[in-house]
């Protein structure tokens, strides 16, 4: 195991102890049997509590983990006959954003998603996820195909945001994302968005304007990442986590507002701990919420797309004397 | 007979804006005379009142109110506002945010960072957004979604023409997700207005960017901007430290948006109205269509 995060150090500790005992218990030909099980079920109690008080910014660091499966991943393990289309036909073909042709449970779908790197090298060639607009363009040339050809669409998000570059202002960001706002809104088949990772701002929501949007239970959303936050409140973006606490980022945050549909449970510890678990889970939502809109006709689809982001927002109403 | 079926609704006159604020730091008399931000011009405040806050040496456009800019734009007391009765809350219980929105309003004399309503420009009914940078840096929250919204669904059901002035540092984060999602919300509503064939008329003024530049504001069929106005999507400060590069002076300015294709038009303020209003006009089927020269 590697890539525990602060605070799991008490659980590593133990985990250290426990197999030091097993180590001098086989070296020294001593039975440390009770021992060992009475420190196993400490450790399993310990996890227990740590991981069911996950504070918003522990979760913050989940959701950014450097090992935490990415749209990739989570393609191979839930979907079958994955084929990458690649491009937006107009300028080129941005990495940071994946997408395809697939099947779920044997139903031919479009799966599109931001796609961070796993090591350096492909980072970079992947912008860290973050993507310039013809990556959104590409997107949506693939969203509007699956409309096309009647084909429900899944996206998975995934990014710290688009990419803050003076090529992407030059080919018009804000126009590419203002787009797919848009035009997502008009789509006329069922459209599944689940945050996977990080949900960062509108390079996030430009994959997000779905139907129904899911989140992992570790996952987190907001308007502007905690560490942006952080530089404009106090001037001083170290202060990420105190940001992070204050934002109501998390998945059970989104879900009593009413922004998503539902919180998808993860391995205790987080997706990276088992990534086959975390995406079964997936798979069984995704599926589920399939199932539902598939019954529903083209203007249905859109008017219960319309009528669940009408809603948001929180205000209050006064008589004016 | 239109225009007489106007005239009988009952309009309140806009209150001739004296708001001062936006004004630079003054090293001279109050209320008598501006230093231009940009050249440091010192000129009479009457005359720059005159000249639509223009500077008249530079050609600066100095920053306006949503009560100055509807007064510009408007036919003289031809306003009725929508939704003034909807106001901020704190839904994610933020710190200090109820605080800072009083210190808002009471800083710009406004209730939030758009004014939406109806009126009549050259004497074509529309219905506007105006916002103020000078509320909040003009940010979108919950409120400036759904009165946005609102003025959109409003435009479409009586079908006339949209025109919103835009003006913000993006969304509100003190409101986060619900801030986001307004960006989703007003997209939509614009979706259907497009859907129904509504012309809606989209007015970068300095300087918008964020969350609502990447939404409502660049979905105009057309878009305009007023000159020098700042228009992206990241701030410059970001940009910079990503790409480690200083930018040069034009980047993001209407000109360089105007350049790189994501405007139609870079209009002074002195011709927006007539802008405006030609445009208004131009998608208004006249006279007998068959016999058109």
């Amino acid at each position: 195991m590697a890539g525990e995060l602060p605070f799991e150090q008490p659980l590593v500790e133990l985990k250290q102890k426990i197999a030091e005992l097993k180590r001098f218990g086989e070296e020294k030909n001593i039975d440390f049997t009770e021992e060992i099980a009475r420190l196993e079920e400490r450790y399993a109690k310990l996890a227990e509590e740590i991981y069911t008080n996950i504070s918003p910014s522990q979760k913050m660091h989940l959701a950014r983990h450097h090992q935490r499966p990415t749209t990739l991943d989570f393609i191979q393990h839930i979907f079958t006959d994955f084929i990458e289309l690649h491009g937006d036909r107009l300028f080129g073909d941005d990495m940071a954003i994946v997408g395809g042709l697939a099947r779920l449970n044997g139903v031919p779908v479009t799966v599109i998603g931001h796609q961070r790197g796993k090591d350096t090298k492909e980072n970079i060639a992947r912008f860290f996820g973050s993507p310039h607009p013809e990556g959104f363009r590409k997107a949506l040339r693939l969203m509007q195909q699956a409309d096309k050809f009647k084909r429900p669409i899944i996206t998975f998000i995934d990014t710290k945001g688009a990419y803050p570059g003076n090529t992407a202002e030059e080919r018009g960001q804000s126009e590419a994302i203002a787009r797919n706002l848009r035009d997502m809104a008009l789509l006329g088949v069922p459209v599944i968005c689940v945050v996977i990772g990080e949900g960062g701002s509108g390079g996030a929501l430009a994959l997000g304007v779905g139907n129904r949007v899911l989140m992992l239970e570790n996952a987190i959303y907001a308007a502007i990442s905690p560490n942006g936050a952080a530089s404009i409140l106090w001037k001083d973006a170290s202060r990420a986590d105190q940001a992070a606490e204050a934002m109501k980022i998390t998945a059970a945050d989104l879900k009593a507002m009413d922004v998503i549909e539902e919180i998808i449970p993860e391995p205790q510890g987080g997706a990276h701990k088992d990534v086959e678990a975390a995406a079964a889970n997936v798979k069984d939502a995704l599926w589920r919420h399939l199932a539902e809109l598939m019954l529903l006709s083209t203007d249905e689809l859109r008017e219960d797309r319309y009528g669940k982001f009408r809603k948001i927002g929180k205000f209050a109403t006064y008589e004016r004397v | 007979m239109f225009k007489d079926l106007f005239q009988k609704k009952k309009y309140a006159t806009v209150p001739s804006a004296s708001v001062h604020d936006d004004r630079p730091k003054r090293e001279i008399p109050e209320g008598l005379m501006n230093k231009c931000p940009k050249c440091g011009t010192i000129q009479y405040h009457k005359e720059l009142e005159k000249n639509l806050k223009v500077c008249s040496q530079c050609g600066h456009h100095l920053r306006l109110n949503a009560l100055e800019r509807i007064e510009m734009t408007l036919d003289e007391g031809r306003f009725f506002e929508y939704d003034s009765d909807i106001v901020s809350e704190d839904p994610l219980g933020f710190p200090d945010y109820p605080k800072k929105l009083k210190q808002q309003q009471a800083k710009s004399g406004l209730d939030e960072a758009v004014i939406t309503g109806e009126g009549t420009i050259g004497g074509f009914p529309v219905v506007v957004a105006v916002m103020s940078f000078d509320f909040f840096t003009g940010s979108m929250g919950s409120v400036v979604g759904e009165k946005i919204t609102r003025a959109i669904e409003t435009a479409m059901q009586k079908q006339y023409p949209l025109i919103i002035f835009s003006t913000s540092g993006g969304a509100r984060m003190q409101e986060s997700i619900l801030s986001l999602m307004q960006m989703a919300k007003t997209s939509a509503a614009l979706a259907k207005l497009h859907e129904a064939g509504g012309l809606y008329i989209s007015v970068f003024t300095d300087p918008t960017t964020g969350g609502v530049s990447a939404s409502f504001a660049m979905l105009g069929d057309i878009n305009l901007a007023e000159p020098g106005a700042l228009v992206g999507f990241a701030g410059r400060i970001v940009i910079e430290q990503t790409i480690r590069q200083k930018l040069p002076d034009e980047f993001q300015t209407a000109e360089f948006n105007m350049k790189h294709g994501q405007l139609d038009l870079v209009v002074p303020r002195k011709d927006m109205r007539q802008t405006l209003i030609k445009l208004i006009d131009l998608h208004t089927v006249k006279g007998d269509v068959t016999h058109g020269g």
